[in-house]
Formats: structure tokens, C-alpha cells, sequence
């Protein structure tokens, strides 16, 4: 008998939304989600023995903790195998997948897979660690998601060699196979620029690092006369978003107005972001954009200036070449101002 | 999230109270949330001042 243990975050595991993101993790026997689907996929002599459940904003609040704890209940389950997710492009959910089926697979020997998006954070983090099955950006493939993990963690477990990533369906773990080629690397570096050239699709065998950052910038000399702007992406609007800032994969930034406030007042405030319980920001916008103690030090002297405007835009499940362009704006924009300096707050 | 932060190349990162309030402590009184507020603040005001040839974690 095959036993087989899934996770799954407090959407997916049906324990409820974002108001639910703080519960601890739980074990339940029952098939819930995903894991009625997974159970259909299951051949003869496999189990699916259980599920245990995390809230996402529990597991990257108390990553420590809630990792021992779901160790604890993978431990009790005695699974074979260790099924995490897919996260899809659900950050928190992923980071949580791949901190799990690394501490699974090391510390209690157990094979672990998992699946997510490939602009998920959790794929840089762990990829090299953990065996990370591609997924689309949403759950409209869960079956075959599944079954594409499943067939991955069979071969895992037998010590069957797996086939190139690109063919089996995972992300590349950085190892290095030797193989023979048909023709050597001058002629197929050759080809390849043949069919680039004459527009014919191609495949590179090097692929480039999806994150190229920028150097980083020089410390600020004389805080006490820089003039400093506040930044965030956890979507803070004014009443009515008069911008219409979308609540998830937001096309725009926007400014807004801190000219004669002393502090940020809840009740002209309201959140465009639909990946975090938005209450306590809602009941007080500081602990977001934290106006009222930036105004306390300015008065203080200790920065020159506190721009009159703050940028807001949505972090939420947004492409990278997209927020790389917010980000541009939002530069251009503060730079434009005379803005030396950007606390920016992120939820 | 700091990892995230990392990941992506944010070059100076201070730690926030959690992700539903950053710069904020639902549990404390006002005066003490104040005053984790200010700290984190300053902390980051701190980073701004400080040299960094790779992202790095103030706490």
C-alpha cells in the first residue's frame, strides 16, 4: 500500500477566504478540494491517507512553527508520499509548498512534489530543492496538475530516473545530466541561429534567469535635508478607488494627497487588494502608510521632508514584466518630484 | 516575505509586524502600537543610510 498525504491551504482545504488566512494547520481524513480529485486518480494499492491544512498568512507569519506543526501531522499520517498544493501563482501558498516538501523529503525521508505557476515566488526559492511540477496561472488544470504530480512522485519514489524538465513537466533543479547529442554545440548554436533567424521556432538549452536586479542604490548622505516619499503595493485607495485601481493584477499606480494630514484617517480610506485580510488596515490606514510616525520624525528633524503625495498601486498575482513597468512609473514619477528617498510598505 | 524581497532584489528590507498590518499590532494598545510603528520606521530610515551591495535584511 502506497500512502499518500496532501496540503493545502485554507482556500483550497475549504476552510474559508482570506478571513480565514490565520488558521493553524489541521489534520483532516477527509477528501476536501483537490483531494477529491487527486483520490479519482489514485491506481490500485494507493491511499490518500490525508490532508492536513494551513491558513497562508499563519504559515509566512510563523513559518518556524507552522512548518514543525505540519511535520507533526505528516509524521502521524506515515505517508509514502508528500503532495503539496499546486499553488498555482498564490505566493504565500507556494513559499508554504516548497519550505514543506523540503523539510518532508530531508528531515523525514519522504517523497515530496509540488506544482505552481512559474512566476510564483516559491519556484525561485525552491526549485533546486524541491520537485516542482508547472502549472498555469489558475485552477483550471487541477486534474492534470495532479496526475502530472502523482506520475512524478511514483518515478521519484521507485528511483526510476525522471526525463528532461521540459518533457516530464517540472521546473529545471539546476542538475546537470550527461547525455549525447546528435550534432555538437557549434552546429546546434548554428541551427539555432539559422531558425532565429529565418523566424522558425527554436529552443535554447541555457535558459536565462527570469530576475535581472539593478545595482543598488547609494546610501541617502543627509537624511535630515532628503526629501522622503511613502510608497506601498497593499492597495490603499481613497473612498470610491476614484482610480479604479484593480484589486488583483493592477494596470496602474496612482497618487495621492498627504498635504495637511497628520495622520491617515480610516474613514476616508478604503483597500483595492484582494490577496490579504484588508480589516486592520481598513480600521487604521497608518499600519499601512505609517503618515502619522513619518510626520513625527519630519517634525523631528530627522528627515528633511516628507513628499505630499503617496504612490499606491495592488501587489497582487501581477506578471513581473508588468510590475516592473508600474515600478518604472512610479520612479519617474518621484524622481520627477525630487524624491531622494522611498519607504515603501508592502503587505 | 523578506525571502520574497530577497528573491526579487530588493536591496534594503526591514521586517514588518505581518502581512495584514505591516506597520501595525492589532493586539497592542494604540500607545504601543505607536510605538512598534516608529520603530520599524526608523529601522527602516536606518537602511536608507546604510551601504548595501546586495539585498539585505535590517533587523
Amino acid at each position: 500500500m502506497t500512502r499518500i498525504a496532501l496540503y493545502l491551504n485554507q482556500f483550497f482545504g475549504q476552510v474559508g477566504g482570506e478571513e480565514m488566512a490565520n488558521v493553524g494547520p489541521r489534520f483532516t481524513g477527509e477528501l476536501v478540494g483537490p483531494g477529491r480529485a487527486l483520490a479519482t486518480l489514485l491506481e490500485p494499492g494507493e491511499e490518500l491517507v490525508g490532508t492536513i491544512i494551513c491558513g497562508d498568512n499563519y504559515f509566512a507569519d510563523h513559518t518556524q512553527q507552522a512548518a514543525e506543526e505540519c511535520l507533526g501531522h505528516t509524521r502521524l499520517a506515515q505517508p509514502d508520499i508528500f503532495l503539496a498544493g499546486p499553488a498555482f501563482n498564490a505566493g504565500r501558498y507556494g513559499v508554504a509548498c516548497g519550505v514543506l516538501c523540503k523539510r518532508v523529503q530531508d528531515e523525514l525521508g519522504i517523497t515530496a512534489v509540488t506544482a505552481m505557476y512559474e512566476e510564483n515566488p516559491g519556484v525561485d526559492l525552491y526549485h533546486s530543492d524541491v520537485l516542482i511540477v508547472q502549472t498555469g496561472q489558475n485552477a483550471a488544470t487541477m486534474r492534470d496538475v495532479l496526475a502530472t504530480m502523482l506520475r512524478l512522485a511514483r518515478k521519484l519514489r521507485a528511483g526510476e530516473p525522471l526525463g528532461k524538465p521540459r518533457d516530464e513537466g517540472y521546473f529545471p533543479r539546476g542538475i546537470l545530466v550527461a547525455e549525447l547529442a546528435e550534432k555538437p554545440a557549434a552546429e546546434r548554436a548554428i541551427d539555432m541561429l539559422l531558425a532565429k533567424i529565418a523566424g522558425r521556432p527554436f529552443r535554447t538549452e541555457v535558459e536565462l534567469p527570469a530576475f535581472d536586479p539593478p545595482p543598488a542604490p547609494a546610501p541617502v548622505k543627509d537624511l535630515a535635508h532628503a526629501r522622503v516619499a511613502l510608497v506601498t503595493d497593499g492597495g490603499l485607495v481613497p473612498l470610491g478607488n476614484p482610480d479604479g485601481i484593480e484589486i488583483s493584477a493592477a494596470t496602474k499606480f496612482a497618487a495621492y494627497s498627504l498635504a495637511d494630514k497628520d495622520a491617515l484617517d480610516a474613514a476616508d480610506y478604503d483597500v483595492s487588494h484582494g490577496g490579504y485580510d484588508n480589516r486592520y488596515v481598513k480600521q487604521d490606514p497608518n499600519r499601512l502608510v505609517p503618515l502619522d510616525v513619518a510626520r513625527d520624525v519630519e517634525r523631528e528633524g530627522k528627515i528633511g521632508k516628507l513628499w505630499d503625495e503617496f504612490l499606491t498601486t495592488t501587489g497582487l498575482a501581477n506578471p513581473v514584466n508588468n510590475s516592473r513597468r508600474l515600478g518604472q512609473g512610479m520612479a519617474e514619477h518621484l524622481l520627477e518630484a525630487g524624491v531622494e528617498a522611498v519607504i515603501l510598505t508592502s503587505t | 516575505m523578506t525571502p520574497v524581497a530577497e528573491m526579487v532584489g530588493s536591496h534594503r528590507i526591514v521586517q514588518g509586524n505581518g502581512i495584514v498590518h505591516p506597520l501595525g499590532s492589532a493586539e497592542s494598545s494604540p500607545e504601543e502600537e505607536r510605538r512598534l510603528r516608529r520603530r520599524i520606521f526608523e529601522k527602516a530610515l536606518e537602511a536608507l543610510q546604510t551601504e548595501v551591495d546586495k539585498p539585505t535584511v535590517f533587523s
